[in-house]
């Protein structure tokens, strides 16, 4: 008798436990879902300087709103429950306010967890996302007009941005195209938020998102031949360059 | 439940000493909320930040421990701020109670508190039964979340620091997710969140297991079965064994990990039974120390009459 008690409860006690880790177990699956969901950060909000790569900024950021306060240009907001970036986590929206690259970097030595990499002491070396002209039909100066503001703004004029000449078909004089190189461009976001434009047409976008990838089996012949210091197969003749006769 | 828990009490030693424990926590979270708003309502930075991590003064580092171990299951190795930030907050709720956090700090409280004294009022029946153990798989859960994942998982939908950072940094609609707390213990279960399901609590309970501040029903022999101190109790479960437990051998401290060590059966009681103590006076014979103040409390109803 009493060990048929003794197994119900036994029984009963394991019922019990399956429900709990049932409901915990559907309530982490959403979670978990959900977690991915709010994991993929939109392209117009942009992390402060020093920010760990997605996601591993997310499994180091504790919200605290550190950076939040520490900036003194005020652009850094946690995000809200509604907006698509993870809650609590800090961004900036570059066309309404881009980082003014204090050279202290405040808001990476305010972050206690390292979730704004320490290692960033120089904000030159910030790579926040990356400038890119995404619209060659309104840009002014694809219209072959001077307006030259993203290239003006930008704090590393002439080495992230520089204004490339180009032919105008249209009407025969040059267009002055702002040309942004990945390999300078902190992401700042200067230019965007400048663009004269109702929508600017140059834009800081995650640099995943921006960038191309050579596949690694690429070899630029240029770039071999000067490492070599002399052509890259020997014997090759170089023919003379036919140019065709112009019209007279 | 019980409506007029503590009336005996306010009858026998006024309204205000019944109420004294009450007001002290009521007044400890509301100054915890003013210190971090000082700064971004009035300009006095004195401190910075939210619960999740705060700097006092521009030197004292206080981090939650619980968001940082979820941290460090990503995969995360924090700079030292937040480690030491946490190993403060870990030894001064180790000594103070693990779950002083509840009782004392945290805000979501408030909403809890609220939602069961409504409750009461509105006569509510009926409570989804919910193992109190829940908590401690909500726990294990976030933390294997933070595992698998990689991000700290539960901070998208944890109503303490939504609320917390809300208030100080913005709501939006984080009261979403604070009136479904409300409402959670308001209409589904009496006491649902921070009795059941708050994986926080479960982890200040965690930090507080053998905290030496405890509650003792240091005059247990005195207890007329009013019954008042289960009814306030936001645990009614821990006092029991501590209230009923001499004939049994078991000491009048409450050590259970549950108690928040808000103090309100101190407050309610009538006859005096409860006061704060350390877990040390459990030892010898529970009834030695009760013949001093049995005299004193018993002076009360005296008077009255
Ligand atoms: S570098 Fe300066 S302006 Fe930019 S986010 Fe940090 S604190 Fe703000
Ligand atoms: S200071 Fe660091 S941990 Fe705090 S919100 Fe900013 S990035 Fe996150
Ligand atoms: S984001 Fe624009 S302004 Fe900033 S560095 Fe890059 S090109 Fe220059
Ligand atoms: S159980 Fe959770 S929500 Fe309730 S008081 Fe404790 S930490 Fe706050």
């Amino acid at each position: 008798m009493e060990d048929e008690g003794k197994a119900a409860a036994r029984r009963q006690f394991l019922f019990d436990t399956a429900k709990v880790a049932c409901g915990v177990g559907m309530l982490g699956l959403g979670l978990g879902l959900y977690t991915r969901h709010a994991g993929a950060l939109p392209p117009t909000a942009v992390r402060p300087p020093g920010a760990r790569p997605e996601p591993q900024f997310l499994g180091a950021c504790i919200r605290c709103g550190m950076c939040v306060r520490d900036c003194p240009y005020h652009i850094l907001d946690l995000a809200k429950p509604e907006q698509p970036i993870a809650a609590g986590t800090p961004y900036f929206v570059a066309r309404d306010g881009p980082c003014e690259m204090c050279e202290d970097i405040p808001c990476v030595k305010a972050c206690p967890t390292g979730a704004l990499d320490h290692k960033l002491t120089e904000i030159n070396k910030s790579r926040m996302g990356l400038a890119m002209l995404v619209d060659h039909e309104t840009c002014l100066n694809f219209l072959g007009l001077r307006c030259d503001v993203c290239y003006r703004v930008c704090p590393l004029i002439d080495k992230a941005i520089t204004l490339e000449q180009q032919h105008n078909p249209r009407s025969k004089h040059a267009m002055f195209i702002p040309t942004v190189h990945s390999d300078q461009c902190t992401g700042c976001g200067k230019c965007e938020h400048a663009c004269v434009l109702e929508t600017a047409a140059i834009r800081v976008l995650p640099r995943q998102l921006a960038k191309g990838e050579l596949g690694g089996h690429y070899r630029l012949g240029w770039e071999e031949q000067k490492k070599v210091g002399k052509p890259l197969v020997e014997g090759i003749i170089d023919l003379p360059d036919r140019v065709p006769e112009s019209p007279k | 439940m019980k409506q007029d828990a503590g009336a005996e009490a306010v009858r026998a030693r006024g309204w205000l000493r019944t109420h004294q424990w009450l007001l002290a926590r009521r007044a400890s979270q509301f100054a915890v909320l003013a210190l971090f708003l000082a700064g971004p309502w009035f300009g006095y930075w004195l401190v910075k930040g939210n619960l999740n991590y705060g700097l006092t003064l521009g030197v004292l580092p206080l981090a939650d421990p619980y968001v940082l171990m979820q941290s460090l299951a990503a995969g995360h190795r924090p700079e030292r701020n937040a480690l030491i930030g946490a190993a403060i907050i870990l030894v001064a709720y180790f000594l103070a109670g693990g779950r002083a956090y509840c009782a004392w700090v945290c805000p979501v409280n408030v909403v809890t508190d609220a939602a069961h004294w409504l409750r009461a009022r509105l006569g509510v029946r009926g409570s989804a039964r919910l193992s109190h153990a829940t908590r401690y798989w909500i726990l294990a859960m976030t933390l294997a979340l933070a595992l698998i994942t990689g991000t700290i998982a539960w901070e998208l939908v944890n109503p303490v620091s939504m609320l917390h950072r809300g208030i100080i940094f913005g709501m939006g609609a984080g009261w979403i997710i604070v009136a479904m707390t409300f409402l959670l213990d308001l209409f589904v279960a009496e006491r649902a969140w921070c009795g059941h399901l708050c994986p926080v609590g479960a982890f200040y309970s965690v930090v507080g297991k053998f905290s030496p501040l405890r509650v003792s029903a240091v005059r247990r022999a005195k207890c007329n079965d009013c019954a008042d101190c289960y009814a306030v109790c936001p645990e009614p479960l821990v006092i029991k064994p501590a209230l009923k437990g001499a004939d049994h051998g078991i000491g009048p401290v409450i050590l259970s990990p549950h108690c928040t060590n808000c103090g309100r059966c101190i407050d309610v009681c009538s006859k005096d039974v409860f006061a704060f103590a350390t877990r040390f006076s459990n030892r010898g014979e529970p009834q030695a120390n009760d013949q001093r103040p049995a005299t004193r409390s018993a002076e009360a109803p005296v008077q009255l009459s």
